[in-house]
């Protein structure tokens, strides 16, 4: 039989879009049931009025991956305590997708732009991590914008920046430039300080975003209140 | 006025609300709305200090006497604006409309500043309804809910033809001070809702006005970065800042600030305490005492000097609404406006 662990495992594969975290992290998986082939999730999010769109992806993806798991048939998810909480879990539980869960709501075919745009900031974000810790270890911007992928050390960030460059479609050979930006372009040397400078309010955005979230989630359902983290 | 270390600080709330959501004002069918609005509020308080903390009956409807002892007489604020909130589809009689607030503006005119709102998809109408609220009321201000709902619709932006209209007829009347809250305009439903570029546009079109971006654009504060850098008329409204922030997350709130002094200034940020989601006292006290957290991370980032907090905790305010400040409580140079540099 499918276990909890390997369940919780695929849910932590699910990412708050906005948040650029997993929802098992955030403290957003609020219930977990198997039976047999069956299982079942619910979801919550820190306020009623989160916004529908990136609630529905969450409720969609946990959904996915709980049905990738081996030896699960059936998944159900739940989003409970949203002003959409109806027409979300109706949505991806009857397949009809978000334009049909929201009819005449919705301005293009399905939600793969706003997931692209919030892919693009964590992209940038992500680099942004990355290079400052490698400037703390006294490489220098110019450095930096010669710098190909091969001759990055291996990190957690790294490997974190790596998979979002992957995942937007961007090269991830050994001998492409570290910096580019969320189009593939090289940013020249003398645009690096700038560049690394707007790229930390995007990163200082997600992570405020998401430390806000943590607080709101806490006094909503009166669970700890984590410590906040800044790196 | 606020004093402390032989410093005094004249202090203008820049958003502050007098509601009412108890459940007599809900309307039918709209019960878990109006509910859920106001507990999204309410878990927002929490993340201010405990001992500041409401009973839930209170938070939903408080009184007079209460608002005006927490702001003028515990919460150090000489002069208050009141930014109204309509939402009557979920509140029968309103949330804070401007009749609301007009009772206390009226009775206390010293206090308060009083300022109106209008919303585009009101129409023809709804011009002649501003028309004649400016008139009654003479505010020199409105805050703008592009998040509302409105007749089917789930909100709308500063771009549309409509909402250039009333811009027009702001700069006709004075109506100078253009606050406008960026919160989740829903629709189009699967557009990044948050997004606050709209006001890019506005506030190239109308230079004469002020744009007042109400909580700096949260969850998007670099494209309000972007935008208040290129725009000399866009400003940091602080609301939300310090009261989520300030308390429970002193190290982003140092970050949050620290990116605000340097992509906006100290010149172009307002204070406010957004009473009655949290109470103006600890803010202010704990922002007069604010420094940068221990740590090398920000080490990069502007400092705030005595001459800045007071800036923002009324100046600047005060220059926006031609409010007189006391000499004893001005700055003793002519401030200059500081222009960011990208260094």
């Amino acid at each position: 039989m499918t276990s909890r662990a390997e369940v919780l495992s695929a849910l932590s594969g699910v990412r708050d879009p906005e948040l650029d975290e997993p929802i098992t992290d955030l403290a957003f998986v609020s219930g977990l049931e198997i039976n047999g082939e069956a299982v079942s999730v619910r979801l919550r999010l820190p306020t009623y009025f989160c916004a529908p769109n990136f609630a529905y992806l969450m409720v969609a993806d946990a959904k996915a991956v709980v049905l990738a798991v081996p030896g699960v048939r059936r998944a159900r998810v739940v989003l409970d305590d949203h002003y959409a909480s109806g027409e979300i879990n109706t949505g991806v539980n009857e397949e009809e997708g978000f334009d049909g869960a929201f009819p005449g709501e919705t301005e293009s075919p399905d939600l793969e732009e706003l997931r692209t745009i919030f892919r693009r900031k964590s992209f940038v974000a992500r680099q942004e991590k990355l290079c400052r810790a490698l400037l703390a270890e006294g490489y220098s911007p110019e450095k930096l914008a010669k710098m190909r992928l091969a001759e990055v050390p291996p990190s957690g960030a790294f490997e974190k920046y790596l998979e979002r460059r992957a995942e937007l479609g961007l090269d991830v050979s050994a001998g492409v430039p570290l910096l580019v930006d969320p189009d593939g372009k090289m940013i020249p040397k003398e645009a690096v300080v700038e560049h690394l400078r707007f790229a930390r309010i995007t990163r200082l955005s997600i992570e405020g975003n998401a430390e806000i979230c943590r607080g709101l989630l806490a006094t909503r359902y009166g669970i700890p209140d984590p410590e906040e983290v800044t790196l | 006025m606020y004093e402390k270390d032989g410093e005094k600080y004249f202090v203008v709330d820049g958003h502050v609300h007098y509601w009412d959501a108890s459940p007599e004002n809900w309307v039918e069918g709209q019960e878990e709305y109006a509910k859920g609005w106001l507990e999204s509020f309410y878990a927002y308080h929490q993340l201010g200090p405990e001992e500041y903390y409401w009973p839930w009956e209170k938070y939903q409807k408080y009184s007079e006497e209460t608002m005006m002892k927490d702001l003028f007489e515990d919460g150090y604020v000489d002069k208050a604006i009141f930014l109204p909130t309509y939402l009557k589809a979920w509140y029968k009689e309103g949330f804070n409309t401007i009749q609301q607030d007009a009772v206390l503006a009226e009775k206390y005119p010293d206090r308060f500043i009083l300022n109106g709102r209008f919303d585009p998809r009101d129409g023809e109408e709804g011009l002649r309804e501003f028309e004649r609220d400016h008139e009654r009321y003479g505010f020199k201000g409105v805050k703008l809910y592009t998040a509302e709902w409105h007749n089917g619709s789930k909100g709308w932006s500063l771009k549309d033809a409509e909402a250039k209209r009333y811009l027009e007829k702001c700069e006709e009347l004075g109506v100078t001070n253009i606050h406008v809250h960026k919160g989740p305009t829903i629709w189009p439903l699967n557009k990044d809702a948050f997004d606050p570029k709209d006001v890019d546009d506005a506030a190239t079109s109308f230079p004469n006005l002020n744009f007042i971006v109400e909580h700096v654009g949260l969850p998007r504060i670099e494209d309000f970065c972007f935008i208040a850098t290129q725009e000399p008329n866009v400003y940091a409204g602080l609301s939300v800042v310090l009261g989520a922030l300030m308390h429970s997350r002193p190290r982003f709130f140092a970050k949050v600030m620290g990116e605000l002094l340097f992509w906006v200034g100290e010149d172009k940020m307002l204070w406010a305490s957004d009473y009655a989601i949290w109470h103006p006292k600890w803010q202010v006290e704990m922002f007069v005492e604010w420094v940068y957290p221990e740590g090398h991370e920000y080490d990069d980032f502007p400092r705030l000097s005595t001459e800045g907090k007071k800036k923002i905790l009324g100046l600047n305010a005060a220059r926006l609404y031609d409010i007189e400040v006391l000499e004893e409580l001005r700055l003793p140079a002519v401030a200059t406006e500081s222009e960011p540099t990208l260094s």
